[in-house]
């Protein structure tokens, strides 16, 4: 079955060969990393998490939304996602893989990085996010694998899978609060330390996810010959209108408690975030940008005329993924770090290397789906 | 025997899954000592109080900080955003925040020494997925640098911003290597280990032998006739950021 992905034309190769290019590219300033340490970063004594980590919590979230589309099939018979349900697994297998590549290329002591698994220290949430994640990304290659090579071969899946995709549902809900209790269980960390935090990932999560496997579906329609119907598109984009909604709201929540009780920490962490310190504001552009394209994105989903248009659909989609990559992707993680516990406003941006590992670890996540899709794609077709 | 392509992944996959069993089950079964680690009580607990009014008597000193890294191998690295520091000075507005008011003094812009706390509830400790950072029976918190991975979850977890990291390699930011204490690698942690080796030997801190004024005064806050109990009975003490329940074993003498 693997071999269809092996199977393509012109543009399929060149897409192939680009993505290995940048993985390439990646590789290189990796060993350069590997090399120097992280100090060719933008990482410094005060901000020393960046856009790894950052990027690792953003695609947890990614990986953890295929529940949005197994969880309505399975539990209530939505059958509009019967034909992508398998799109939303593939999608997280790609997404795990990147988590762990994100944190894999944070480490100082890569090649310790197994002391994790040899000194398993069990009050450590790293511990307890890394069993999360290696057992979803089980999961879903176990159910993705074995639904789909049913399919191929005509056959119906067998049953003992059924109670692997229903463990599915609670175990994605348990990749993003792990998540987010690496964050908020530490004190002295103002802006993480709130007890919302794990349903503010969650409700970003399943808008963020969903609103790519929006754009990877109209992408496949008109790529190729797969598609999965208006009806599951438009109930896609219902989910997305949802998330987005409750994401916005928890944000106004927040708000609420900090600027309405004047702690004064509380208020910094915010302030830093859309206004800037001591005149280092290198985070609000993103953070406005983020809300702005959040609230257009939400009105043009929140109306049912609009939203049962394909193109404001698929342009809601893009405001979605773009708002939620700025805010989680980058300023949630980076803006925990300022100011400081010494008060101290250091500003941060990734470097070029940084840019271009984090690039190589997107192109990675890219092929893998490039290959999962074209399989799913080959093995539709032929039936 | 014919062994299938198939058969031979389907073989590495088992062994993979019996590996993982066999480290679960070694993990679970040892995690009762480890846990133990955090809390570990005996009968001294090491910690210090600094009197700032002698430490403000000299000015600008940084005699303890020079006696520290000296001893430590500590680098000096040019560039501030890859700083190494275990004790350092800091403004007092930065370490007490809310400590004072537009009318009170406004401790005359002095700064004061800060360096890791050595906490009773050291939230560095329960964060590290490796037990690379530790705590000691006698309440002093350790770092192993040859386990740790350099995940700096310990960093960010530290509520007194006591912990740098190697960004790059120390050793060419040595003026000069005691040779009795080991130099660093890129890519761990490392903080103040309240002069372990020394109190080994029977030793006080570097910091504490070197502060010309005897503003530091290190002992056992277990034991009421050390000198540290003495002067916590005797007059007003302040720790840095008590509300959040880390109970650091540095005491400042206002």
């Amino acid at each position: 079955m693997f071999d269809l992905a092996l199977t393509g034309g012109r543009r399929y190769w060149s897409w192939v060969v680009f993505l290995l290019l940048l993985m390439g590219v990646g590789l290189f300033f990796y060993l350069q990393q590997l090399q120097h340490g992280l100090g060719i970063t933008g990482l410094s004594r005060d901000v020393s998490w960046g856009i790894y980590i950052a990027q690792f919590t953003f695609f947890v979230g990614v990986a953890a939304s295929a529940v949005m589309v197994v969880l309505p099939y399975y539990l209530h018979d939505v059958r509009q996602f019967g034909r992508i349900t398998i799109l939303g697994e593939l999608l997280a297998i790609a997404a795990v893989t990147m988590c762990m590549l994100f944190i894999f290329v944070d480490m100082g002591q890569p090649t310790r990085v197994l002391n994790v698994l040899l000194h398993p220290t069990l009050h450590s949430l790293m511990f307890w996010d890394m069993v999360s994640l290696s057992g979803y990304l089980l999961i879903n290659a176990t159910v993705a694998y074995v639904m789909l090579n049913a399919e191929y071969k005509g056959v119906p899946a067998p049953g003992w899978i059924k109670p692997v995709i229903l463990l599915s549902i609670p175990w994605a809900i348990s990749i993003h609060t792990v998540t987010a209790f690496l964050y908020n269980g530490l004190p002295g960390r103002h802006l993480w330390f709130t007890a919302i935090l794990a349903p503010r990932f969650l409700a970003s999560a399943f808008a963020a996810g969903p609103a790519l496997l929006i754009l990877l579906c109209l992408l496949l329609r008109r790529l190729t010959s797969f598609d999965a119907g208006r009806e599951a598109i438009g109930k896609l984009g219902v989910v997305v209108a949802y998330a987005m909604a409750a994401n916005i709201f928890f944000l106004l929540l927040e708000l609420f408690t900090a600027l309405y009780s004047q702690v004064p920490d509380h208020i910094h962490a915010f302030e830093y975030l859309f206004f800037g310190l001591e005149g280092e504001a290198g985070l609000a552009p993103l953070m406005w940008g983020s809300v702005v394209l959040g609230v257009i994105a939400l009105v043009a989903l929140l109306v049912p005329r609009l939203r049962r248009n394909e193109k404001i659909l698929a342009t809601a989609a893009v405001l979605v993924f773009v708002s939620l990559w700025l805010e989680k992707g980058m300023g949630m993680i980076v803006g925990g770090f300022v100011p400081s516990p010494l008060g101290a406003v250091t500003p941060y941006a990734p470097t070029l290397p940084e840019w271009a590992i984090v690039a190589g670890i997107w192109a990675t996540g890219g092929l893998l789906i490039t290959f999962f899709y074209k399989i799913v794609v080959a093995v539709r077709a032929a039936n | 025997m014919k062994v299938t392509r198939k058969d031979f992944l389907r073989i590495a996959a088992g062994s993979v899954v019996a590996a993982g069993t066999g480290t679960l089950v070694h993990a679970l079964s040892g995690s009762a000592p480890a846990t133990a680690a955090t809390v570990g009580e005996s009968k001294q607990r090491w910690g210090m109080v600094i009197d700032l009014r002698q430490c403000r008597q000299q000015g600008e000193c940084d005699q303890c900080i020079r006696a520290c890294h000296q001893t430590h191998n500590v680098p000096e690295v040019p560039n501030p955003a890859h700083e190494v520091k275990w004790i350092w000075n800091e403004p007092f507005a930065k370490v007490f925040p809310f400590q004072q008011s537009e009318y009170t003094r406004q401790a005359d812009g002095g700064t004061l020494p800060v360096l890791c706390n050595h906490c009773a509830s050291p939230s560095c400790v329960r964060v590290c997925p490796t037990k690379a950072t530790w705590k000691r029976g006698d309440g002093i918190v350790m770092m192993d640098y040859h386990r740790c991975i350099g995940c700096r979850y310990c960093m960010a977890a530290c509520p007194y911003g006591s912990r740098s990291f190697n960004y790059v390699d120390p050793r060419p930011h040595l003026r000069q290597v005691n040779p009795e204490v080991p130099t660093r690698s890129a890519g761990v942690v490392e903080k103040c280990d309240f002069c372990t080796a020394r109190l080994a030997k029977g030793e006080l801190p570097a910091c504490v032998e070197a502060c010309p004024q005897g503003a530091m005064v290190f002992g056992d806050l277990n034991d009421e006739s050390s000198p540290v109990r003495q002067l916590l009975a005797e007059r007003y003490s302040v720790q840095r950021q008590p509300h959040l329940g880390c109970g650091p074993s540095i005491f400042y003498l206002v």
